[in-house]
């Protein structure tokens, strides 16, 4: 049915600084768009770390040649690992059982006899703590590289080049030093924007619906589209402010790049939130209670946008049907974009996958809010 | 155009199998005067408001409000309608005057003419000088007033209301009820929705509604009138009253009665045909007094008749004996104080209750009733002071105190989703019945109750008046000495009244002790005594008809109850230190 009134802008101006007011007085709107994202971004930014820096290994040499002391000094300079050196066998297991070190290296008696022979396999032992798999794969993987560079070393010095031996060098685009930081820190912004365009609208209207004065506000002449308008506009313009806070933290205080441009983020921050207040303000109409929609945009809003959009969990290493899935969720779509925009700057074929993937879920979610709320109570 | 809104077999449900929540409503309320929606919970008022207001689809028929369908021409209602629900929608962190330029910009009200309504609104509704402060931090009768002054912005042709004087103490409800007559005759169209069918007798005109039909459309003189005749007042008693009540209801001749204070009111089947006093053993002293009748008194006509004088549960409940040394202060309040930060909900409250005598608390919402009755049965630690029970220090041993006294909440705190017969296990089980004691126990209340063709239901399933019963049956399980009330009967309709109050005068003549918090004026005067709590004080206590003699002057000799109480809240000097709200 139509509303057979016309807009007005008096009307919508009136219900926005009503709206604003609200958020100002509401401690809770202020602690959730800009004391959340802070504890947020410090959590993401240095709680969660998925570099394994200075792992703790124990070093047992029972060979005392001039090789394994050179390589066990090279060991110890590894600014990923902490050396600690044992003189037999006993105490580093038991080190190792009682999760003192993550691993151990052992370099047998025969290490020089056997290197300088020249027989495979190498003789180095290493044994890692499999309860932590994470941790068991960068002991094995830090010890085989020192090993490769300091094999090449050996063999340089030793002016004995031997043919088709090859030297890795390894880079990383985009994110050179590989520090898992620069693509959380962006990839949490989407997270932040989710809650406060999804959970906090919900609260908000449903709040609205329990307290009684979207009875008194349907029975004015106020029309549809000003309602929707004055709830979506606050939140925005809170969302912006809020985005804009985290960008400043994430470049001054967690010193991740950024390298795209700020417009380009403003756009697809908006297009974003299109969804994400789409996604709240449905719920709320829904539900009309706050406990409800608090549930529900938990599991429909925050929880893809932590698990499936790629932030954390790499998409490409998830089961095929959950990798499906993840097409469906905006976030993903935002954190691609974001992390794009930080670390690589603007990469044309990548933004306008997200940009038609952002759009089309903003339209569809406020299109159907707008198809959902009605002028009445039933 | 004679009405300004038609109601033309409009009908409302809200699952397409649901029962009506509106069935088949054809009326025609008139323009001028206050019009009231009048009748219990659950008659169909709010729905019948939301109609009016165009925020509900009628299932079926059709109704016009000053001439415009709600839905179709909704736009153009919506300007010419102020709508007030029952929470009265405002913002409370908004102040005053940001609620009224919120709502002055939704109504088109700028310019000069918007200085002009908010300086009249301000002075009519007294809020002049509160403009700054936030809505949240009003009392009810000022948001009240406030809510008032938000719809009635660009001076709407109809005004509906709905409910607005629950929550709200008898002298602000009697200053709107004052405004609004005003509004009325500038020739607005007012309807006023309500449960208390004293407010609705001074309407100029009701819509009696139950169980979502219409009971009576129509001048409630015209109403009333129909009982000529039939309203008596049985004065000089000087036997228990209780029990002559009982048996005065089981007389043939008798439609309905209550207590009121030391006398008995009955209403009439037939005018002049009354019972032989001595045949009910009333006393020598006994006299039959003509009264005026009351809507009350037609409703009741309307619905079939009260319920009768038999009380089942009593017939089954033991009689309760007490220590000659704890008979004379089975409940007792000394010094009693709750405070809340620096705020007293209870200061300094000190009394005690007799065995066998029914005691009210009586105060409007936020007086301080509630706190001091959750303190007297163990549910709010007092700040300082002591209440017992049967001698018994709740601050100290609540868990054996709560052994000797049955409560029973506003809501009834019954598990929803629970059968009936489940809901007496549980309860009968948590007092420590049980095997053939416990059984036995909830054999006599379904007998008592008659809940036989209902155990399997659910209490959310449950009419109210069988909601009611069961409630109680769980409250009275134990056999407890005390009887703690909680609002017991707010929205019910007045025959499930009566009956609940059947069941108390039966219990409290077995020596049952009773202790009741209510806002329903006529109720107190079941009250052996009744304790008029303001602002956290105890004011006045006494019996009803001392306190109403204390109110009573040359023009109002025979005040009612609730004149009494606005004589004795008026004539109440301000508490230092609380707050003016």
């Amino acid at each position: 049915m139509t509303d057979g009134a016309s807009f007005s802008v008096r009307r919508l101006l009136a219900l926005c600084r009503k709206e604003s007011l609200q958020i100002v007085r509401d401690p809770s709107s202020i602690i959730i768009a800009f004391v959340l994202p802070i504890a947020l971004l410090m959590i993401y930014g240095y709680g969660v770390n998925l570099d394994a820096s200075r792992v703790r290994v124990g070093v047992l040499i029972e060979d005392s040649g001039a090789q394994a002391t050179r390589f066990a000094a090279v060991l110890a300079a590894s600014p990923y690992l902490e050396t600690h050196r044992y003189a037999a066998r006993e105490p580093m297991v038991a080190a190792l059982r009682s999760g003192a070190i993550r691993g151990y290296v052992v370099l047998q008696s025969d290490f020089g006899t056997r290197l300088a022979a020249g027989r495979s396999p190498a003789p180095v032992e290493v044994v890692a703590d499999g309860a932590e798999p994470n941790t068991a794969n960068f002991v094995a993987s830090y010890v085989q590289g020192i090993w490769a560079t300091w094999a090449g070393q050996e063999a340089a010095q030793s002016a004995s080049v031997r043919a088709g031996s090859i030297n890795v060098i390894a880079r990383y685009w985009f994110n050179p030093a590989a520090v898992s930081r620069n693509f959380i820190v962006p990839g949490s912004i989407a997270l932040i924007m989710t809650i406060i365009g999804a959970m906090l609208t919900s609260l908000v209207i449903a709040r609205e619906w329990e307290r009684g004065t979207m009875e008194a506000l349907l029975s004015t002449p106020v029309t549809r589209t000003e309602l929707l308008l004055s709830k979506i506009l606050p939140y925005y313009v809170l969302a912006i402010a809020s985005m804009l806070l985290c960008v400043a933290l994430a470049v001054t205080v967690f010193a991740v790049p950024f390298r795209g441009s700020l417009l380009l983020l403003l756009l697809y921050t908006s297009l974003f939130l299109g969804s994400a207040l789409g996604i709240g303000l449905l719920l709320s109409t829904v539900t009309r209670n706050q406990f409800n929609a608090a549930q529900a945009s938990l599991n429909v809003a925050f929880l893809p946008a932590t698990m499936l959009s790629g932030f954390v969990y790499e998409i490409a290493s998830m089961p095929a049907p959950l990798r499906a899935v993840t097409y469906l969720i905006p976030a993903r779509y935002f954190v691609n974009a974001l992390q794009t925009l930080f670390q690589a700057g603007f990469v044309g074929r990548i933004l306008l996958e997200d940009l038609v993937f952002l759009t089309a879920s903003a339209a569809f979610f406020l299109g159907l809010t707008a198809l959902k709320t009605r002028r009445r109570l039933d | 155009m004679t009405s300004a809104i038609a109601l033309r077999s409009l009908t409302h449900r809200f699952a397409a199998a649901g029962s009506a929540a509106l069935d088949a409503v054809s009326a025609e309320i008139p323009l001028g005067g206050i019009s009231g929606l009048v009748g219990p919970d659950g008659a169909g008022k709010t729905t019948l408001m939301r109609l009016m207001a165009g925020l509900l689809k009628p299932t079926a028929g059709s109704l016009s409000v000053v001439g415009l369908d709600p839905l179709s021409q909704g736009a153009e209602l919506r300007t010419v309608l102020g709508y007030m629900p029952q929470k009265f929608g405002l913002y409370e962190d908004l102040t005053v005057e940001e609620n009224l330029d919120l709502y002055a910009d939704l109504r088109g009200v700028v310019g000069a003419e918007r200085k002009r309504s908010f300086s009249e609104l301000l002075a009519f509704t007294d809020l002049a000088a509160f403009t700054d402060r936030p809505a949240g931090k009003l009392s009810g009768g000022m948001k009240q007033k406030l809510g008032l002054a938000c719809v009635l912005l660009g001076r709407p042709r109809v005004l509906l209301l709905d409910e607005p004087s629950v929550g709200v103490d008898p002298i602000s409800r009697r200053e709107l009820w004052r405004m609004v007559t005003a509004l009325a005759a500038d020739g607005m169209a007012v309807v006023w929705s309500t449960s208390y069918l004293d407010e609705a007798e001074r309407c100029a005109f009701i819509l009696l509604m139950n169980a979502g039909r219409v009971a009576y459309a129509g001048p409630p003189a015209d109403l009333t009138g129909r009982l000529a005749g039939r309203s008596v007042q049985l004065t000089g008693i000087e036997t228990n009253r209780r029990a002559l009540l009982g048996r005065a209801l089981d007389a043939p001749q008798v439609m309905d009665g209550v207590i009121q204070g030391s006398r008995i009111r009955l209403v009439l089947r037939a005018a002049g045909d009354a019972p032989d006093l001595a045949a009910l053993a009333a006393g020598p002293a006994a006299a039959l007094v003509a009264v005026a009748p009351r809507l009350e008194d037609a409703f009741i006509d309307i619905l079939g008749g009260g319920p009768g004088g038999h009380s089942g549960l009593a017939a089954v409940m033991p009689p309760v004996s007490l220590p000659e040394a704890s008979r004379g202060a089975v409940i007792r309040a000394e010094a009693l104080t709750k405070k809340f930060g620096d705020f007293a909900a209870t200061d300094n409250v000190t009394f005690s209750v007799p065995q066998g005598e029914i005691f009210g608390l009586l105060g409007p919402n936020g007086a301080g009733k509630s706190t001091t009755f959750k303190m007297l049965c163990g549910l709010l630690v007092p700040t300082s002071g002591t209440a017992s029970v049967l001698g018994i220090d709740l601050g100290r041993d609540a868990a054996r105190a709560r052994q000797e006294l049955g409560y029973m909440a506003q809501k009834f705190s019954l598990y929803g989703n629970l059968s009936v017969l489940q809901n007496l296990t549980f309860f009968s089980g948590v007092y420590g019945l049980e095997g053939r004691r416990q059984a036995g126990k909830i054999d006599e209340m379904i007998h008592a109750f008659a809940l036989g063709p209902y155990l399997g239901t659910t209490p959310t399933d449950l009419s109210l008046g069988y909601k009611q019963r069961l409630a109680l049956a769980c409250a009275l399980m134990h056999d407890p000495a005390v009887l703690f009330l909680d609002e017991p009967t707010s929205g019910v309709d007045p025959v499930t009244r009566r009956e609940f109050w059947g069941h108390i005068n039966g219990v409290v003549q077995k020596g049952v002790t009773v202790m009741v918090t209510t806002h329903f004026m006529d109720e107190a005067e079941y009250c052996d005594r009744i304790g008029l709590v303001y602002r956290g004080q105890m004011i006045a206590v006494g019996p009803p008809d001392a306190l109403k003699a204390t109110a009573a002057t040359a023009e109002v000799p025979d005040p009612t109850m609730e004149e009494a109480f606005i004589a004795l809240v008026e004539g109440h000097p301000p508490v230092a230190g609380r707050a003016a709200a």
